[in-house]
């Protein structure tokens, strides 16, 4: 399992709620160690997609397996070999950083030698040492991101599922998240990520564009700016964007 | 157990860095005690008399004195006039008119008995009963001062009637305060336990992290249990806080064992606390778990015999309270404090309150979902 192995597989993922059609029929490949994008606009199904390859919902159809595990018996075996990091941001305000590290360490049972090396490691990547024992709400957005992530990853998992990480911050500190991923990639480790800034999805290995439940488009960056004539990819989304109109129309 | 014991230390971390939290533990338990158990006293004193005094003769006076002296009565005015009395009675300057026709004293010396009229304000039902029940002690009083006055004789030896002697036992001067200060320290472990299990669960659904737990392993039972337990710990504190103030305050008898009271208390608790964690399985925003917590815990306590004892509630009100949890421990606390029951007198109560502790876990734990 090296190499472009799958790590995730999905086979017609169809969700519904009500009559309301969230996932239509999607199906695409996760390889490992590299960085897929799953784009689209608000309401698009992007987050639905991946609370159920989180085990966090039940799909209502499709075949879908997560590190080899399948979502509909075996959810509690994906949770221990992914990380996730919600929109909103979840670690403890109340709690200090290192309190906040100590407590998904131990939920993880990572022995106390090992949370020590991830602690001295978090203190060499934020440059900060001071950091470890303040609390986690008196911190910048930016900052609690950065650790947000770093704490998803305590547990060396062989996925991490990011949705809209990098919401509500400046541009630059957009720039230093994305740093983060890179190197988590560089590490191994498969970054499944949602965002709607089209920039981003520039950084990406390859992207998923959803539009109304459905997959547009997938395929490199590159790839999808050649296919659609586009210079950005913010021009590609356009494109896919107005045809869907077109056509419920 | 790493996992557990992780949550466990996150929850302790948590609820000793929030100041208002360690005041609820602290104040609530001092405010009850201090405030309730007085407020809620039943006894009835100071009930004003305006006496209509229309016989204006010896024996009418020493009836209204006796009323004077009593400790349960103070005369306000007297009048000769039934309308101005009621006037009193409407403005609240007086709770009894004692009204003497004319004539009370001659009908009394020539038939040997004369009537007068008492009339209670009865707002406040329970109280005009009470000092109706005082009243009649006085006129019983007087009634035996005038019939061994005409026989002269002594007062306590009334001829041929019978010599009543009245004990309380377990509460020997009707100290109104060892009644409820047991009641009180129920519904404060009650509140402590349901209220803040309910929000703290509630609240980590509110700032998000409740899904961040749900994508990982933590089983549910464990999440559960860590979340509980200190709570547990809290709302036993406060019992035992509780106790000792009642215990200097008002010299609350503690008769029976401390271990009969703390072992029930702890079984209790685990109902009360799954309770608590149902209620925020419905919930989504804390004052939803404010609403819903109230409700239940206003019919549960008013039922649960604080004031009224179970046995003369209307019989639809104590099949309810075949169900009510704070019934069987209202039961408990009062008599292993105040009659020194042991494990042996309790059996029934600790038998229902295991019974509602399982099925409470058990919906809980169903309820509660990892998955949306």
């Amino acid at each position: 399992m090296m190499g472009n192995g799958k790590v995730i597989e999905v086979k017609n993922l169809v969700k519904k709620f009500g009559n309301f059609v969230a996932n239509d029929h999607l199906t695409f490949d996760v390889h490992r160690g590299e960085i897929f994008g799953f784009l689209g606009a608000n309401g698009a199904g992007k987050t639905t997609a991946m609370r159920i390859l989180c085990g966090l919902s039940k799909p209502t159809s499709g075949e879908i397996t997560v590190n080899g595990f399948d979502v509909y018996r075996q959810s509690e075996a994906i949770k221990r070999t992914i990380g996730y990091m919600s929109q909103k941001f979840s670690l403890y305000e109340d709690m200090t950083v290192a309190e906040n590290m100590r407590f998904y360490a131990g939920i993880y049972k990572l022995p106390r030698s090992k949370r020590l090396k991830k602690e001295a490691e978090l203190r060499d990547k934020l440059h900060m040492p001071e950091i470890m024992n303040k609390l986690v709400g008196s911190l910048p957005l930016g900052w609690k991101q950065k650790l947000a992530f770093s704490i998803a990853l305590i547990h060396d998992p062989g996925i991490v599922f990011l949705d809209e990480p990098t919401g509500g911050v400046d541009p630059i500190t957009r720039r230093q998240f994305w740093k983060l991923i890179y190197e988590a990639s560089a590490n191994g480790i498969t970054v499944f990520v949602t965002t709607h800034y089209m920039d981003e999805a520039e950084y990406c290995d390859r992207v998923t564009i959803m539009v109304d439940g459905r997959i547009e488009a997938l395929d490199t960056p590159a790839q999808l700016m050649q296919t659609y004539g586009a210079s950005s990819m913010n021009d590609v989304f356009l494109t896919l964007a107005r045809k869907a109109k077109k056509a419920v129309g | 157990m790493q996992v557990f014991l992780s949550i466990l230390r996150k929850e302790f971390i948590q609820i000793f860095r929030d100041k208002r939290m360690l005041a609820i533990i602290i104040l609530v338990p001092v405010v009850q005690m201090m405030v309730l158990v007085y407020a809620a006293n039943m006894e009835v004193k100071n009930v004003d008399v305006v006496v209509v005094d229309n016989d204006l003769s010896q024996s009418s006076r020493s009836l209204a004195n006796r009323f004077s002296g009593s400790p349960f009565f103070t005369l306000t005015g007297t009048t000769f006039n039934e309308k101005e009395a009621e006037a009193l009675l409407k403005d609240d300057a007086a709770d009894l008119i004692l009204s003497i026709p004319a004539g009370f004293e001659e009908k009394l010396i020539r038939e040997g008995n004369a009537s007068l009229q008492l009339i209670f304000n009865a707002i406040n039902g329970s109280a005009a009963e009470i000092s109706a029940g005082y009243a009649q002690n006085v006129l019983l009083d007087y009634n035996a001062g005038i019939i061994s006055e005409t026989l002269a004789i002594e007062r306590n030896e009334s001829p041929g009637g019978i010599n009543t002697v009245v004990r309380y036992w377990y509460n020997e001067l009707l100290d109104y305060k060892h009644f409820m200060a047991p009641g009180i320290l129920v519904i404060l472990v009650t509140i402590i336990g349901m209220f803040l299990s309910g929000m703290n669960l509630v609240k980590e659904k509110e700032i998000g992290t409740t899904e961040q737990l749900n994508v990982t392993p933590i089983r549910k039972h464990q999440l559960i249990a860590a979340k509980l337990i200190p709570f547990w710990v809290i709302a036993l504190f406060d019992l035992a806080f509780g106790l000792l103030i009642a215990k200097f305050l008002f010299k609350l008898p503690i008769e029976g064992s401390l271990l009969v009271l703390f072992t029930y208390a702890a079984i209790y608790l685990v109902g009360v606390l799954a309770a608590g964690l149902l209620i925020s399985t419905f919930a989504e925003t804390q004052q939803q778990v404010l609403f819903i917590g109230y409700f239940i815990i206003m019919i549960f306590i008013l039922m649960g015999g604080i004031f009224t004892p179970v046995e003369s509630m209307p019989r639809w009100a104590q099949i309810i309270d075949i169900f009510n949890p704070v019934c069987y421990f209202m039961q408990v606390i009062r008599m292993v404090l105040l009659k020194g029951s042991g494990f042996g007198d309790i059996i029934p109560q600790i038998i229902f309150s295991v019974i509602f502790g399982i099925l409470m876990m058990a919906f809980s734990i169903l309820k509660y979902r990892k998955r949306a």
